[in-house]
């Protein structure tokens, strides 16, 4: 039995099911996040000394990890767009950049983790690196979901193209969203780990 | 999007990249802020302002927003009223403490 509602809008919903199942989705990661930032401030607020995330952690490798992922949102956002405009081609060489971003997010990131480890500091040192390696460590593992799922979108699942054109773009749409979210995860957690 | 054409596609991409552009500046403005050493209210109020800024860009661009069914609005509101309920439970706290 086909699917239903992969391409044409639900009447009742006016979306295909992948994109409201990928806001569901992405509100129940809302409040997977938001419930650890809600423990974050309550520590916070109820410690009695809390250091400066710049004084014990790496801001320019951070900044530059900003930058990557942002990078890479546009980038997914490309993607799309060249299924949209029927380039395949081009599609291939924006989800490509968009996974190289995301392992050299990686990459980054554990150049700052090793650092750490490297000192002897791990999350059970002090309240201030266990809340960083949890939040981090969470959104680090979203980032390795995105790869896998665009590294199959960009691998064998891209075959799908030439068949059904409009699920598949569909698909990377809603790829698009998920990673587009795990930026916008960063974009917070930056300022609020590394610069308060 | 569902009934996007190719050529309102090529208007979104230009948008794509002053988005890009836009949130690179506010990724400067954000870490040079945090060099001016503010006391922590006005930082905290700053650094917030700008990252949420920075989100609406990514949510109403990238993650198109800015143009989507109501469905999608309703489940965000419904969201966001939860997050703002999650984040501040800490708040009970002020009202009770350990004597």
């Amino acid at each position: 039995m086909q699917i239903p509602y992969t391409v044409a809008a639900r009447p009742d919903t006016g979306l295909h099911n992948s994109k409201l199942g990928i806001w569901l989705f992405l509100a129940s990661e809302v409040m997977l996040f938001g419930a650890l930032f809600s423990a974050y401030i309550l520590l916070r607020v109820a410690a009695s000394e809390w250091p400066h995330g710049s004084q014990l952690l790496n801001v320019p490798l951070a900044f530059l990890n900003t930058v990557i992922l942002i990078g890479s949102s546009v980038t997914m956002v490309m993607s799309w767009a060249s299924l949209m405009m029927k380039d395949f081609q081009k599609y291939r060489r924006y989800m490509g950049l968009t996974i190289l971003c995301g392992f050299g997010f990686l990459v980054v990131k554990g150049f700052e983790y090793g650092a750490k480890f490297s000192h002897g500091l791990f999350p059970s040192e002090d309240l201030f690196y266990a809340t960083y390696f949890t939040l981090t460590g969470l959104h680090g593992l979203h980032v390795i979901g995105g790869i896998i799922v665009n590294l199959y979108f960009w691998g064998p699942g891209s075959r799908m193209w030439k068949t059904e054109p409009e699920r598949f773009t569909n698909r990377v749409e809603v790829a698009g969203l998920y990673w587009h979210f795990v930026d916008l995860v960063w974009i917070f957690l930056f300022p609020i780990l590394y610069l308060l | 999007m569902e009934h996007t054409s190719a050529e309102d596609i090529k208007k979104h991409v230009r948008t794509y990249i002053l988005v890009f552009v836009a949130l690179l500046v506010l990724t400067i403005v954000t870490v040079g802020v945090s060099y001016l050493h503010l006391s922590i209210v006005p930082a905290v109020i700053l650094a917030l302002l700008i990252a949420s800024i920075k989100g609406a860009l990514v949510a109403s661009y990238f993650m198109h927003l800015i143009s989507e069914k109501k469905l999608v609005y309703f489940t965000l509101i419904l969201t966001v009223v939860f997050l703002i309920t999650l984040l501040s439970l800490p708040l009970l706290g002020f009202h009770d403490t350990i004597q």
